[in-house]
């Protein structure tokens, strides 16, 4: 069968674990080079002895093989923001899991169809990928006045950017809540806990109700959200069932859904305790392969 | 023994113990007593820090920055501090904090986290505001790891770290040794902040100080998350006793204690039995109203909550734990309920 090439840009341990991803899975992509700047890297080096084509020339590396159609980011927001415009001279998909947000916020589950005729899209961040489809879900049948995602992850699994730019992390979570959550006004709080054994992803999404809703509609919609992301996470997992609850609000009393989530990993390369990075790496895997079919549906020709 | 610097957190440590109700005249006329008896830091916001009021800690009854703005215009050459919770507080808020006037920003992260804290402390500086770091949970780490965090703090600019006896689960011993791990390794200021779980709010204050500690912390009558704090004029009877002169007037905090807090306190600082149990399991004081109100709502023992979010090892800003714990053990009760049918 026919397949689209693709690069992993970054063989750090996003891309190492995005690798593992798209080479266990036998659908419409080929993993055809891992691009790093350090040759000694973890993650060129698990590559080469895969077999994997690899290139220590980051992005210069990528754009000498003129068959990839498709890119995955996982370098740095700066680096991204150098990287987008020489992808899509190149004519290449770029698949952006940095914070850089050149292209509009994508999530598997819910939007992704809206934009498979563009050139760039932003994977937002690991707690937006968790969060937002549970805002998606209650809003597409009760309004959301106002939501708040609390995203609890393990020390261990925070990486060095993340805690240089929480600011930037927090900000874009509760973005992705507010324009793709469809809440009218949004706020994300992560917090990190350093308990020994690692605690696993959890997310608590409070949503407040602009009235009265149809709490076995909302619960419905919910679950059939919850499905659709288990299709590309089979870790993501509600804890308990969601509930309706009056909450005291700066607006006045009004119903609140309360949704409990964990986000188990599938051990790929992280641990499974790290689902915040897993959900990040196969949202991402999740993205690329609807590009690569949506390209081979057209004959592999961009428009 | 030096003289320390005192911080009284009445109005942001004891938002807690009030369900965040603070009104703008009660801290105004909180502030100009402080202010007069002559306590050098004042600290005054959400008790979950700028940007607390969330659904997760509480929404504020009376805008925090209404609360700001009046304890700035009475703070007479007292210094208005307040807390931040890198994740709860973004630099926007720290902008907004100087630009109303706030002197001091005191950055509070899980005493492992110093690393999140970067961006904040060089942006404190940036906008001119004093700056202080709080290791939070202190009692879960060893000395040796509290003075690396300290001194990764220290790097980003701060003027001060505290050990933050956030559950109130340490005693003088323990105390001690941390504060002069931190004293031994940093060249800045090193505080101390109690709460009352055990018993030991002011012993373990003063043996801060024995240990070197240069800031400390009080509530005036306590009034603080669960169980309290050092009182701030027992902590100024004690070092006026030890021979310790403050300069603050011990009398204007009695009056003020006695006329002013008193009369707002929800529920009694007692050691009683959830305060203890949280002290106990090394719980984070904060998460007592919320605790309760689980327990009530659920037909549950709040010791049962609180000795299971301990085991869990919750750190601040975990209030969703609580209902998690909470849906947990009522369906472990109902399914030990279905056995015994």
């Amino acid at each position: 069968m026919e397949k689209i090439k693709v690069a992993i840009l970054g063989s750090g341990n996003i891309g190492t674990d995005l690798m593992y991803k798209i080479l266990k899975t036998d659908r419409s992509m080929e993993l055809a080079l891992m691009a790093g700047i350090d040759p000694e890297s973890e993650g060129l080096k698990r590559a080469a002895e895969l077999e994997i084509p690899t290139t220590a020339k980051g992005i210069d590396g990528v754009l000498e093989n003129r068959d990839i159609r498709i890119v995955f980011d996982a370098t740095s927001a700066k680096a991204h923001l150098a990287h987008a415009p020489r992808l899509k001279e190149a004519g290449i998909i770029a698949v952006d899991l940095t914070p850089a947000a050149v292209g509009p916020y994508v999530v598997p589950a819910i939007n992704l169809g809206d934009h498979l005729e563009l050139d760039n899209v932003n994977m937002i961040s690991c707690s937006g990928q968790a969060t937002t489809p549970l805002v998606y879900a209650v809003n597409r049948i009760a309004p959301v006045k106002y939501s708040e995602i609390i995203a609890t992850i393990s020390s261990n699994s925070v990486g060095p950017g993340t805690r240089q730019n929480l600011d930037e992390f927090t900000m874009t979570t509760a973005n992705a809540c507010q324009g793709i959550g469809g809440a009218e006004t949004a706020r994300a709080i992560p917090v990190i806990n350093s308990a020994e054994p690692p605690i696993m992803m959890n997310n608590t999404v409070y949503a407040v109700l602009k009235e009265e809703a149809d709490e076995a509609a909302v619960l419905e919609s919910i679950h059939e959200v919850v499905a659709e992301v288990q299709r590309y996470v089979p870790g993501y997992r509600l804890k308990g069932a969601p509930y309706i609850d009056v909450r005291h609000t700066p607006w006045g009393d009004l119903p609140t859904v309360i949704i409990l989530n964990e986000v188990e990993g599938a051990g790929d390369f992280f641990p499974a305790y790290a689902g915040n990075l897993d959900i990040m790496t196969a949202a991402a895997q999740q993205v690329g392969e609807q590009f690569a079919s949506h390209l081979l549906k057209k004959g592999g020709v961009i428009a | 023994m030096k003289t320390p610097i005192v911080t009284d957190t009445t109005l942001r440590d004891g938002s807690h113990a009030v369900s965040h109700s603070f009104t703008p005249e009660f801290v105004g006329e909180v502030v100009s007593r402080l202010a007069e008896a002559n306590v050098p830091v004042i600290e005054v916001s959400h008790g979950s820090g700028l940007g607390g009021s969330t659904i997760q800690q509480g929404f504020s009854v009376h805008d925090e920055w209404s609360l700001i703005e009046r304890a700035v215009a009475n703070k007479k050459d007292s210094k208005i501090a307040s807390l931040f919770v890198p994740g709860i507080g973004t630099r926007p808020e720290i902008l907004k904090a100087a630009e109303y006037g706030v002197d001091v920003l005191r950055i509070a992260v899980h005493c492992t986290e110093a690393d999140v804290s970067q961006q904040y402390f060089e942006q404190a500086k940036k906008s001119g505001l004093g700056t202080v770091g709080f290791l939070m949970m202190s009692h879960t780490q060893p000395a040796e790891v509290l003075a690396k965090q300290a001194k990764l703090m220290e790097s980003y600019g701060a003027d001060c770290v505290y050990v933050v006896d956030s559950a109130g689960a340490l005693v003088p011993e323990s105390v001690r040794e941390r504060v002069a791990s931190l004293k031994e390794a940093l060249s800045i200021n090193v505080g101390f902040h109690a709460h009352n779980n055990l018993g030991l709010a002011i012993g373990n204050t003063v043996a801060a100080l024995e240990a070197g500690a240069d800031q400390v912390d009080g509530t005036l009558r306590g009034l603080g998350a669960g169980v309290g704090n050092a009182p701030t004029e027992v902590l100024v009877a004690v070092l006026n006793k030890m021979k310790i002169d403050t300069g603050i007037n011990l009398t204007i905090l009695m009056d003020t204690a006695e006329d002013l807090v008193a009369p707002v306190f929800k529920y009694p600082n007692v050691i009683d039995r959830d305060n203890l149990a949280s002290g106990y399991a090394g719980v984070y004081n904060s998460f007592l109203l919320h605790v309760r109100e689980a327990a009530e709502k659920f037909n549950l023992n709040p010791v049962a909550i609180i000795e299971e979010l301990g085991r869990r090892h919750a750190v601040a800003g975990q209030e969703d734990w609580i209902l998690d714990v909470a849906l947990e053990l009522q369906q472990k009760e109902l399914a030990q309920k279905e056995l015994v049918k």
